[in-house]
């Protein structure tokens, strides 16, 4: 399965580095919206639950941009039939979605953190990354599986973006709790959180619970 | 090899193959004939283990369809009405992804694109090659892990004359594999086969002959 996950994986990103359409719109989108919350709340900088919410919930909104698209070439290009006809475990196509999505996430991160902090931040990021680091990853992992599992589910029917958030976003409520609960201390002038541990236990299980269910389910999503 | 008997699939209410019986041995061509939406489509993707027979019994290559569908995995070579090959690779990126999936070794790569007359746009773009240049790599894919079983969607679309001499010894008779062809050609597809099948609104039709063949289209 690793193998064939490898292989998906690098056609993906080989397609992404040629036609740029995933990951330019998620960095795009994200400054954008910084701008406009710039803008919108009529501040120069916030801090604290503010930046807390605003860093998260324009993160999960980019994420969106690059979930709808995840499955189209497959769809589109005849993808799903090659590897339906391949002797492969069709769970690498999850993974290697899963994967995608989360270098996606990382790359769209590394602009979208120093842009929020030049644009919007209060109190800097310098002091906060190696507490950050930790929760990003997580809730990395969690947007990525979920985001390829319920993308996998929502590409053959018509209104895709709009079920895709419909689904997606109640199950990444926990996730977006647990970030920001963990975040908030951090964009407060460098306050360290108390309970950090129990936060990103808190990803760590989620995000467990849901590589499982996708491992165990996905076979069948792609079954006609 | 292939063994159908009395098979039936629908799609909600409208019943696309019904009744459908055949059997083709190791080696032998089945020619599917039918208008469009005859079922033919349907019956090919049924073989090929991607849609399920909802009656009936349907056995390809030993495996007991829709239970053992996964048996077929890597053993059957598809050429759709779509190519199956992403538009944004070049014909050697999708050829080495494929054989990736199948475990085939890298070298074998050029030996197929070789036998269908690409190597020298190999490395071209897909969305920069005509029509029947797609079709040869199609080809390619669909025989790059030498399956015992060939299914055939309107193969020759799109080719020149040459080109379909070209792929003869690839998927024509001239491979050796048991194949099942769909095509409109009414006298090249009954040059091709060794059993013929007619379909109209997926019942079984004669085609026993060139103008019972020409009476399913009227």
């Amino acid at each position: 399965m690793i193998a064939a996950a490898a292989a998906i994986l690098r056609k993906d990103l080989t397609i992404e580095v040629r036609r740029r359409e995933s990951v330019p719109a998620m960095v795009l989108f994200t400054v954008t919206v910084f701008v406009l919350f710039h803008f919108g709340l009529d501040r120069d900088t916030v801090e604290g639950d503010i930046a807390t919410g605003v860093i998260w919930v324009t993160l999960l909104l980019a994420a969106l941009l690059g979930i709808n698209r995840l499955y189209v070439a497959e769809r589109d290009q005849g993808g799903f039939v090659g590897m339906r006809l391949a002797p492969i475990d069709l769970t690498a196509l999850w993974l290697a979605k899963a994967a995608a999505l989360f270098l996606y996430l990382v790359v769209l991160e590394l602009v979208a953190l120093p842009a929020f902090d030049l644009l919007l931040l209060g109190p800097g990021l310098d002091g906060a990354f190696p507490e950050l680091l930790p929760i990003l990853l997580l809730a990395n992992v969690g947007l990525a599986a979920v985001g390829s599992l319920v993308a996998a589910m929502a590409i053959e029917t018509r209104a895709r973006e709009l079920i895709v958030a419909l689904l997606l976003l109640p199950m990444l409520v926990p996730v977006i709790i647990a970030s920001a609960q963990a975040t908030e201390p951090l964009l407060t002038g460098g306050q360290s959180p108390d309970d950090l541990a129990k936060w990103l236990g808190f990803l760590a299980l989620y995000d467990v619970v849901f590589v499982l269910v996708s491992v165990a389910v996905f076979d069948f999503l792609l079954d006609e | 090899m292939i063994a159908l008997d009395a098979v039936e699939r629908r799609f909600g209410e409208r019943v696309a193959l019904r009744d459908v019986s055949v059997r083709v041995e190791e080696g032998q061509t089945l020619v599917v004939f039918g208008p469009n939406g005859a079922g033919k489509t349907t019956l090919l993707r049924v073989l090929a283990g991607l849609l399920r027979p909802h009656s009936g019994e349907a056995t390809v290559l030993e495996a007991s369809l829709p239970n053992e569908s996964w048996k077929l995995r890597g053993k059957v070579g598809y050429v759709a009405h779509e190519p199956l090959l992403y538009r944004d690779l070049t014909p050697r990126e999708n050829l080495r992804f494929h054989a990736r999936l199948h475990g085939v070794a890298e070298a074998r790569i050029d030996q197929v694109i070789d036998a269908v007359g690409m190597a020298d746009r190999a490395d071209d773009e897909l969305a920069e090659l005509s029509r029947g240049m797609v079709q040869r790599i199609a080809a390619a894919r669909a025989v790059l892990h030498d399956p015992p079983l060939l299914l055939l969607d309107e193969p020759w679309a799109g080719l020149d004359p040459a080109a379909v001499e070209l792929l003869e010894p690839v998927i024509g008779r001239a491979s050796g594999k048991t194949r099942v062809i769909v095509t409109h050609d009414v006298a090249g597809g009954l040059g091709e086969a060794d059993i013929a099948l007619g379909l109209r609104d997926g019942t079984s039709a004669p085609a026993t002959d060139e103008s019972a063949i020409r009476e399913l289209y009227r």
